[in-house]
């Protein structure tokens, strides 16, 4: 089973740290995309249900490393 | 914002004074002092961001990269430059966000559809509610003035419905009991009180604020490009700063280090893409926002992409170029005994469970004759061919000639223009009846505006006899017209089509939505017309066209190749002034001033240029 989930990213500052976040977390094991909007700030999810919980934790950990004090908030 | 500014400000005049005071020899330290002073002002903030980044090991970070410029340009002594470089960045970035937020801005107020508040009926008066909280059955008041917060049906009032924010359609529609209000529409004039149809998740302001919203995740091949492009172009900017500040002193005679040092640090300045990742979804993002505004719905960046390159274009033609409104403009009975009437009854009989337009249109003429319905039973729908049913105990058929002929029955030729529906019963003919339909009265300049555009090929598919589909496609200026095809044709000959265009030319399928989606499915582009209420052509469609009016495609395609058009030029603007800009610093002609431009200045640039995106009211 696939799952998605959305989750709306406030304190994203620079376009090119997006990028890098969205690149990362597609990257992630078990991840079958991901994408993020620097405009809408918005971060849409796909994944294999049993790992989701995971990969939402391993996401969180990337964006908190790469823009710092960005909140991450599901949708 | 205004903290900001006042440091800058600050900043600024400090460095001025360093650079006008002409200080004495042995007062030097006073004049490197307030250098200091204006960095410091300037970029502490970036500098201790460079700093909490070294310690999470992200190495390529605008403010570590930036920092490093900065200090390296004291360390080699360039004190101004040094300072200004920090200070024109946090100019440029200051810029930058501003338009960011601005574009964020201007996006969302073109897609300003969500009702804030709902009047609900209640018992013990009106009271005002979340949207989100009023379920379907309740029953809500709208006064003059108000959005309409959910999708509902006039109970009691009239009204005008201002329908622009949805459709782009400025002038306003009646409205009175039983018609349905669409939310994200303005009522203008009475106040009317109306039951809600659906919870606030499904209504139509929030599906179509969903699908704008997710359309940027779906991404166009120029953003994956930017993307890609980015990850790579980091590190190499900064490995070539090193190798620059490293080999050529050991080789050339006469250099000193601190000379190509100086140099590097201008490459480490353009070293962020971030005018490209940027401005090239903003691009899209702003094309997407800016053709919602006029009606036009489209699902992701790398539809808008597709659209601008469509060669073909593929109608189908009932509802899409006809009104799809038919309506009986003839009864031929050709079996002595039969009267008009007794004809129409059959046939409405046998009909009678159906909803295609045809079976509509013949119970509106029986109602409108005043012709007694009959019971039919086991009624069987044959598609693409018609209907067949027991009346009276009579086996009773009504279709078109294909299902006449399958079952060994010779039928009448109609040579009027129009959709020819047969009746047999027991195997023995009947008569015929004709529905006509009305082509669009924009039909006609909608396709020649799409020639005008470029397209190539125009082609018609209709399910309906041969002459039907040739009268309506020679009257509209079609290339081709491929009749009688059933559902499952119409995707054979789509694939036809498919395989003859080449790779970069997209085919776009134009339906109602209705019995197409795998048609739209299958076609580069699956263009759905007026289809706001139709869930299934929603989620079908990858272009959705709100006020099914047919000269938005070729506003669509405008739009697009708008979009695509300024996504170029972003892209190649920013990689010439970059690749200019390394080029002129690594021969010492650039100073850092001028990569500083390159960096922040050329992102504000792009993302003006993107914004043009948005003017679509005058295409």
């Amino acid at each position: 089973m696939i799952m998605i989930k959305k989750f709306r990213i406030d304190g994203l500052d620079c376009a090119n740290c997006a990028a890098k976040i969205e690149n990362k977390i597609s990257k992630l094991n078990g991840v079958r995309s991901a994408s993020l909007s620097f405009m809408t700030g918005k971060l849409v999810l796909e994944a294999d249900d049993g790992v989701m919980d995971e990969i939402v934790e391993k996401a969180k950990a990337i964006i908190n490393r790469i823009e710092s004090g960005a909140a991450v908030k599901e949708v | 914002m205004k903290c900001k500014a006042i440091r800058i400000a600050a900043s600024a005049a400090l460095l001025v004074c360093a650079l006008i005071i002409k200080m004495p020899a042995e007062m030097a330290w006073l004049s490197t002092a307030l250098y200091v002073a204006s960095y410091v002002i300037a970029g502490y903030d970036i500098v201790f961001g460079a700093i909490k980044s070294i310690f999470r090991g992200n190495v390529f970070n605008e403010n570590l990269l930036m920092s490093i410029a900065s200090i390296g340009a004291f360390c080699v002594g360039e004190f101004s430059e040094g300072t200004a470089v920090m200070i024109l960045f946090q100019i440029g970035e200051a810029f930058q966000d501003a338009a960011v937020d601005k574009s964020r801005r201007s996006i969302s107020s073109l897609m300003n559809i969500r009702p804030d508040h709902a009047n609900l009926v209640t018992d013990e008066g009106i009271i005002r509610k979340d949207p989100e909280d009023v379920h379907t059955g309740d029953v809500i008041s709208i006064t003059p003035g108000e959005r309409v917060p959910l999708d509902c049906v006039i109970l009691t009032g009239e009204t005008y419905i201002d329908t622009s924010a949805l459709s782009g359609e400025t002038v306003p529609r009646a409205a009175r009991e039983g018609d349905t209000l669409l939310s994200g529409s303005i009522n203008t004039v009475g106040a009317v009180t109306a039951r809600v149809m659906c919870e606030y998740g499904e209504s139509t302001a929030s599906r179509i604020l969903d699908l704008v919203e997710n359309a940027s995740a779906r991404k166009s091949n120029s953003e994956k490009f930017i993307t890609r492009f980015s990850r790579y172009y980091t590190p190499i900017v900064v490995s070539l700063a090193l190798i620059l500040a490293i080999i050529p002193p050991l080789l050339i005679k006469e250099s000193t280090f601190s000379e190509w040092i100086h140099r590097a640090l201008s490459f480490l300045v353009v070293s962020c893409p971030c005018a490209l990742v940027i401005s090239i979804p903003l691009s899209f993002f702003g094309g997407i926002g800016g053709a919602s505004a006029s009606g036009i719905l489209v699902k992701g960046g790398n539809y808008l992409e597709a659209l601008a390159k469509v060669k073909t274009f593929v109608f189908d033609k009932t509802g899409t170029l006809t009104k799809g409104t038919f309506e009986v403009t003839d009864i031929q009975p050709q079996l002595e005994g039969i009267s008009k009437n007794e004809l129409l009854r059959i046939a409405c009989a046998a009909e009678r469970a159906s909803s295609h337009p045809i079976a509509m249109s013949l119970k509106k003429k029986a109602e409108a004759e005043l012709v007694r319905l009959d019971e039919a039973e086991n009624i069987r729908e044959i598609a693409g061919r018609g209907v067949c049913a027991s009346i009276d105990g009579q086996s009773v058929l009504v279709g078109n000639a294909r299902l006449m002929s399958e079952n060994g029955i010779e039928c009448a030729e109609n040579k009027a223009a129009g959709t020819t529906v047969h009746v047999a019963a027991d195997g023995k003919y009947l008569g015929y009846i004709v529905i006509s339909d009305e082509i669009k009265s924009e039909a006609h300049d909608a396709i020649a505006a799409l020639k005008r555009e470029g397209i190539e090929r125009v082609v018609m598919l209709t399910g309906d006899a041969r002459s039907v589909g040739r009268s309506v496609a020679d009257e509209l200026g079609m290339d081709e017209c491929f009749a009688e095809q059933l559902p499952s044709d119409k995707v054979e000959r789509v694939n036809e089509l498919l395989e003859k265009s080449d790779g970069n030319d997209k085919l776009a399928f134009v339906g109602d939505g209705i019995n197409d989606a795998p048609v739209l499915a299958r076609a580069d582009i699956g263009i759905a017309m007026g289809a706001l209420g139709s869930d299934a052509a929603i989620e079908a469609a990858d272009v959705v066209i709100m006020n099914d009016n047919l000269l938005s495609l070729s506003k669509a395609m405008r739009i697009a190749r708008k979009a695509t058009c300024i996504a170029k030029e972003n892209t190649v603007f920013a990689i010439a002034v970059k690749a200019a800009v390394l080029v002129l610093s690594a021969s010492g002609v650039a100073s850092m001033w001028m990569a500083v431009f390159a960096d922040v200045g050329v992102a504000v640039i792009a993302i003006l240029n993107a914004m043009r995106t948005l003017r679509t009211n005058k295409m």
